[in-house]
């Protein structure tokens, strides 16, 4: 059986690889990996590019039909910021599509929560598709889902840290409740996280510094392809799961059979 | 403030921890995953040298997980070289008899079409410390003047008050470069016999104020070889690690200026020797992870060919160092010479040979509502 699109807000997505663009050893390998990838959705940061420059570096490499922007806040610290530059962003790139990042702390590029919620919730009042980068708190992600954001955005582990889901507990618990996509966002390091997280139910994942820094970006992103794609193919398949119970030979149950 | 902290400490006692650290001391610090300071006092001991090859991967590691293969490209702008202070190493200092300069705004829009010519994005205003020309209130111009131009505009100039900070930061300002010059109290007072600059305390606490007044961005730093430089990092390291966990929500960088002659000045006390520069910019990457390290044109060619990966995050590239150096007066006084003179082009190049991405634009000044709400 085919697997079905993924859709978000009023897009269908045919790749559940999303992309970023930052880290990269220069524009053009960027565009080689993110097309390897097969990525249809890839976050530029406001403050890399130039929109109004038609010569802008990174922007000229993700001319491509099949990529979507996906323009991101980071470098905000309070929701305030955060409404104010999404809006220059869609003016600036022409998209309603946003995903929001509210880290006021620069070290470890935590999101705050507080401010994640107010601002998603005044940017889907002003029209935007939000995506929220948050941490893997069901919670929050059930309020996050209430003011109408488009996805959720957990992340598996600190940013940049390549660890892979050390919030996997939290993780199922997200996956199982969400009624909007889930997309895991940071932290996945190699392409055996990235087949985890699909396995475990997560409808999409985010991946930049591990393509990036890779020895080789183009076949790792060939790599993250392969793994997203066969996790996504063992979920829909359904995972025959490791069974840690031994069958007893004199069953508890056996009287209810009598 | 981090007063109370410094005061606890005592420069010759950090002296001789500093040395007498042992080989065991430096593998220790080298197989932590999280270092302290006293990590960082045996990373930049002399019993590290002989582990600056491994410092160097890891530090090369610990790098590129952060930054990616990119490089920040940065250009300082000299408004101005008048100073009523007296440092006996600046060849701007009071009693230095040069030609005294203050950019006009016509000067100073040919400066910035000379710098945006090279593709900067990013600027770095300096001055020297005279109130009565180069105040707060020419600051502020200056920022009014050249914001359009820049995504992100950082100065350094003299110690402001926390008023005066959240001020320019209304206006755009991003970072501010203020460096403590060496942290020996009593020596400090000998280098800066004259002027504001004279008191040591007033500076020391100028990134607290930085801090209070929430400027996003605080470059520290001391003069290497006005002192001993291992004790002066240490503090600078111990300061860095006081305003991470005070101000969370500022991002810091460090620069290693290292002394080099200018017109009428000392001499190094204790020479820093290349191998020791690497040495020290390792120790800070494996101290913190997330720090902007950044080297300037005061280095040759070789050393930045080779430095930037060893955990250098920004590099600057064509700078001149007198007000007008770009357009206006290409020929007057320099503050300190310079020892790249490559254009950002060719550093540009280099940096890709190198598989670095240069980086023009990080910062964009619709991520700064403040100065959005007069």
């Amino acid at each position: 059986m085919e697997s079905k699109g993924l859709k978000i807000g009023d897009k269908i997505f045919n790749s559940r690889l999303f992309t970023g663009t930052g880290k990269f050893s220069s524009s053009g390998l960027m565009e080689q990996a993110l097309l390897a990838s097969g990525s249809e959705l890839v976050t530029v940061a406001l403050k890399r590019v130039d929109a109004q420059n038609e010569d802008d570096d990174i922007l000229k490499h993700l001319g491509h039909p099949q990529f979507n922007l996906l323009p991101n806040t980071s470098g905000v610290r309070t929701a305030k910021e955060a409404v104010f530059a999404a809006q220059m962003a869609r003016e600036a790139l022409e998209t309603n599509w946003l995903k929001l990042e509210i880290h006021p702390d620069p070290k470890y590029l935590l999101p705050d929560p507080i401010e994640t919620l107010k601002a998603a919730e005044e940017l889907v009042k002003l029209g935007f598709i939000v995506l929220p980068y948050v941490h893997a708190d069901p919670v929050l992600c059930k309020r996050l889902e209430e003011v109408g954001v488009a996805a959720v955005m957990p992340l598996g582990s600190p940013i940049g840290s390549n660890k892979g889901l050390r919030a996997k507990d939290f993780l199922e618990i997200i996956i199982a409740q969400s009624k909007v996509p889930v997309v895991v966002d940071a932290g996945i390091g190699a392409p055996s996280h990235a087949a985890e997280a699909m396995e475990m139910g997560a409808d999409a994942l985010l991946v930049n510094t591990a393509i990036a820094v890779a020895g080789d970006p183009v076949r790792m992103a060939i790599a993250f392809k392969m793994a997203v794609d066969a996790g996504r193919m063992a979920f829909e398949a359904r995972l025959a799961k490791p069974s840690g119970l031994a069958v007893a030979s004199s069953p508890l149950t056996a009287f209810l059979e009598d | 403030m981090f007063k109370e902290l410094f005061d606890t400490y005592d420069w010759d006692e950090v002296k001789a921890s500093i040395y007498a650290k042992t080989e065991g001391e430096v593998v220790e610090a080298l197989n932590k995953t999280h270092r302290n300071p006293e990590d960082f006092k045996a990373l930049i001991s002399p019993a590290a040298l002989p582990f600056l090859e491994e410092m160097s991967q890891l530090s090369h590691a610990l790098t590129l997980k952060r930054f990616g293969n990119t490089m920040q490209m940065y250009v300082p702008l000299y408004l101005s070289n008048e100073c009523q202070n007296i440092c006996n190493y600046c060849g701007f200092s009071f009693d230095n008899h040069i030609k005294r300069k203050t950019l006009t705004d016509d000067e100073i829009l040919k400066e910035v079409a000379a710098i945006k010519a090279w593709g900067y994005e990013h600027v770095l205003l300096v001055t020297g410390e005279a109130n009565q020309t180069v105040g707060v209130p020419y600051l502020k111009h200056a920022v009014q003047l050249i914001r359009e131009h820049f995504a992100n505009i950082s100065i350094e100039v003299q110690p402001l008050e926390e008023n005066e900070y959240q001020e320019l930061a209304e206006e755009g300002l991003n970072a501010v470069l203020v460096y403590q010059e060496t942290y020996h109290k009593d020596n400090y007072k000998a280098h800066h016999p004259k002027g504001k600059k004279s008191n040591f305390y007033y500076r020391l606490e100028t990134p607290d104020r930085l801090g209070k007044a929430g400027v996003h961005k605080i470059g520290l730093g001391v003069l290497l070889g006005l002192e001993d430089w291992r004790v002066d990092s240490f503090f600078t390291a111990l300061h860095l690690d006081y305003l991470e966990k005070t101000y969370w929500q500022t991002k810091y960088a460090v620069s290693f200026p290292r002394l080099r002659p200018a017109e009428g000045v000392l001499l190094p006390k204790m020479e820093l020797r290349d191998k020791e520069l690497a040495q020290l910019i390792c120790a800070y990457r494996l101290f913190n992870g997330e720090i902007e390290l950044s080297i300037s044109t005061r280095e040759n060619e070789k050393f930045r060919n080779n430095i930037i990966k060893l955990g250098i995050t920004s590099i600057s590239a064509g700078s001149k160092t007198n007000p007008g150096g770009y357009a206006v007066e290409p020929e007057s006084l320099e503050q300190f010479a310079i020892s790249d003179e490559r254009t950002p082009a060719e550093i540009a190049t280099m940096l890709k040979q190198n598989g670095y991405e240069p980086v023009w634009k990080d910062w964009d000044l619709a991520l700064m509502t403040t100065r959005h709400d007069h």
